[in-house]
């Protein structure tokens, strides 16, 4: 299967039919979950109105570390069978990521204003998350400060399996550190403590959030896909 | 095995020939960290309670990036020179040569920083409890440093202002060392037990000593694609 | 019986397309000799020998096991010289031919460094720090290393350049007695170091090429 999909022109056919499928997707679950996150869903007894920011953060910090899975894992697929499809997925999730990471640490910074006085704590979870913003935009530097295309796509390839090392401590920074920072103030959601009436939205958001994540992912792959071909046209040129 | 220990030694021997002999590097690297460290009394003040609150965050930081700006040198020369094919075609592992130059380059840059580091946290005004853990943690804590440099340094191989980018590349790697280094000298300071954090630096340095020689040798055999 | 052979080899660089379906094959004591314009991929081909680079498609064989997946032992089998030549300039000529000598992890009896010198006329220069050497002393040193430590497969990549003439006899008779000895060679260069038993001209397998569609990530 995996063969079959590295085909370039086979890619470009499928994500071109995928892609206005991951729109309406988009479009339709983020639609819905926005409405049921602002005027469904109820305020929290605590932190009453602002809680309504958890339906744009936390699924934001998911894709976060989903795309930083992916782009490892795409990258893993590079250095060792080295498929074009791979490259061209690696290097389209990078940017993605890094943004929902950045909405992430954005978010997440305005909803501690209200809740914890401050824009921001030194804890472990916000961190690690820094450190994964950090590694996205080194491995975006690292792919394009070399002159030969495929020895970048490579070094920045390594840098993205060496960085996966990150995803786990993020995960469970909150449970590791407590002892050794002050009990984190970052929500805790282990599933099932949340009523369905916020985790509704939430999922919904999250569905979103991954739909928008694939359509952008298939522009941007169609476009990267585009540029080789120019590329090899040039050479192609350039040999006579 | 002794074949492999064999060339293992004559690697790290060599190594260290050519840094007595190009001199200056484990120089330069000394002389930054002590300067950095000298920055901070004059950039803050030299009021001795505040000097003593930041000292081990002080001494750390410059630790940091003295070691990131030696690192850039590690595989450039080699890489330059041809030599790097060459070690790539020996039938020793990559990963092992990786390994015995990342302790050669510890030997020359990271050890003299620990010997140094008591007299900068003199003139930093650090409490006297701090001294013994603080040279426990940067002994813990430098090699691990050296290790995830190695990662860095291969990889800027060839690529477009190579001493920026490692910094970029390494430095977020460096934090976690940092933080464990820092607290744990910090806890020392205010009587509180720092083992955890030290095995915490412990626990880096094992899992970077595990896992960087191979990240490293893999960007090399691209660097030499 | 050593055979060393490639099968259907297609190289690509960058995003071009090197050589394609190339075939060659060195039986015992023969030397192969690599033709073609400059940039035709000579170097190409004998990095991808010595394993340094990977072929997008084809094999290379010794005694018909492939090379990259026996790469430990197979890299006991052979020197490279390359177009760098891996001096140290602060190491004496001494220090830089043991070091590489010692890397093989040969048996040290079986090495002969100080033979390797003084085979190639360096022995007077030995405890001299190689930044010292002139252009055509670099390249005799680079070159005393295949006979420091034994290896049955020489790659050579234009080991001729910068030599003086009676550089060039030496090591044609190094060749000549590495062939005698059932040594395998493959070399690129415009010099005659032997009879010319064998040419692979490699702009052969460079034409007609068409820009690769996948495999090149």
């Amino acid at each position: 299967m995996f063969n079959y999909f590295a085909n370039p022109t086979r890619f470009l056919r499928l994500t071109s039919k995928l892609q206005p499928i991951a729109m309406v997707v988009t479009l339709i679950t983020m639609g819905a979950g926005l409405y049921y996150s602002l005027f469904q869903s109820p305020p929290d007894y605590q932190q009453s109105e602002t809680v309504r920011m958890m339906y744009v953060h936390v699924p934001a910090a998911w894709m976060a570390m989903f795309c930083y899975v992916a782009l490892a894992a795409s990258s893993a697929v590079v250095l060792i069978w080295r498929h074009m499809v791979a490259d061209i997925v690696a290097k389209s999730t990078a940017p993605i990521g890094a943004c929902f990471t950045f909405l992430a640490l954005a978010t997440g910074s305005l909803w501690g204003k209200p809740m914890w006085g401050t824009w921001w704590v030194w804890d472990a979870r916000l961190t690690s998350v820094l450190i994964l913003f950090f590694l996205y935009l080194g491995y975006m530097v690292l792919y394009n400060a070399f002159d030969e295309p495929t020895r970048g796509a490579r070094a920045a390839a390594i840098l993205a399996i060496v960085g996966v090392i990150n995803v786990p401590i993020i995960k469970f920074s909150v449970d590791w550190w407590n002892t050794l920072h002050q009990p984190a103030s970052v929500v805790k959601m282990d599933g099932p403590a949340i009523h369905s009436s916020m985790l509704t939205p939430l999922l919904l958001m999250a569905v979103g959030y991954t739909a928008f994540y694939f359509w952008v992912l298939f522009i941007r792959s169609r476009a990267e896909l585009s540029a080789y071909k120019v590329r090899a046209l040039r050479i192609r040129q350039a040999e006579g | 095995m002794n074949v492999f220990w064999k060339v293992f030694t004559s690697l790290i021997q060599r190594e260290i020939r050519l840094a007595i002999r190009h001199g200056a590097d484990s120089m330069m690297v000394v002389m930054f960290f002590v300067l950095v460290v000298v920055l901070f009394p004059l950039g803050v003040g030299p009021e001795p309670g505040i000097l003593t609150r930041i000292s081990a965050g002080v001494i750390w930081v410059a630790a940091l990036l003295s070691a990131m700006l030696s690192m850039d040198r590690l595989f450039q020369t080699d890489f330059e020179d041809g030599s790097l094919d060459l070690l790539i075609l020996t039938p020793q592992p990559l990963e092992l040569l990786v390994l015995a130059k990342t302790i050669a380059h510890w030997l020359t840059t990271g050890l003299p920083l620990i010997i140094i580091s008591p007299l900068l946290a003199l003139l930093l005004n650090m409490e006297t409890s701090g001294y013994g853990v603080l040279l426990a943690a940067l002994a813990l804590g430098t090699p691990t440093l050296s290790l995830i440099g190695t990662i860095g340094a291969a990889l800027i191989l060839g690529a477009r202002r190579s001493g920026f980018l490692l910094s970029l590349l390494i430095l977020p790697l460096f934090i976690p060392t940092l933080i464990f280094g820092v607290s744990a000298v910090d806890a020392a300071l205010i009587d509180l037990p720092s083992k955890p954090q030290l095995l915490v630096l412990g626990g880096l340095l094992l899992a970077s000593f595990a896992l960087c020689p191979w990240a490293s040798a893999a960007a090399l055999r691209q660097a030499a694609e | 019986m050593a055979e060393f052979t490639g099968n259907n080899l297609t190289c690509i660089r960058g995003e071009r397309v090197v050589f394609a379906k190339l075939t060659f094959a060195i039986g015992e004591g023969e030397v192969l000799y690599l033709r073609g314009p400059n940039g035709s991929g000579k170097s190409t081909l004998l990095r991808l020998m010595a394993g340094l680079l990977r072929p997008v498609g084809g094999q290379i064989l010794w005694n018909g096991e492939s090379t990259l997946e026996n790469a430990k032992t197979y890299r006991d089998l052979l020197h490279y010289i390359g177009h760098q030549d891996a001096i140290k300039t602060v190491l004496t000529v001494e220090e830089n031919l043991t070091f590489w000598a010692e890397m093989s992890g040969v048996d040290p009896a079986k090495r002969s460094v100080g033979e390797a010198l003084e085979n190639f006329s360096l022995s007077h220069l030995a405890s001299l720090p190689a930044r010292f050497l002139s252009a055509g002393q670099r390249k005799r040193l680079n070159l005393a290393r295949i006979c420091a430590s034994p290896a049955p497969l020489w790659l050579l990549d234009e080991p001729a350049n910068s030599l003086d003439k009676a550089s060039v006899g030496v090591l044609r008779s190094a060749i000549t007695a590495h062939q005698e000895k059932g040594g395998l060679v493959a070399v690129a260069t415009h010099e005659e170091l032997s009879p010319e038993s064998n040419v692979l001209n490699i702009s052969e397998f460079t034409n007609n090429m068409k820009a690769p569609k996948e495999n090149v990530a």
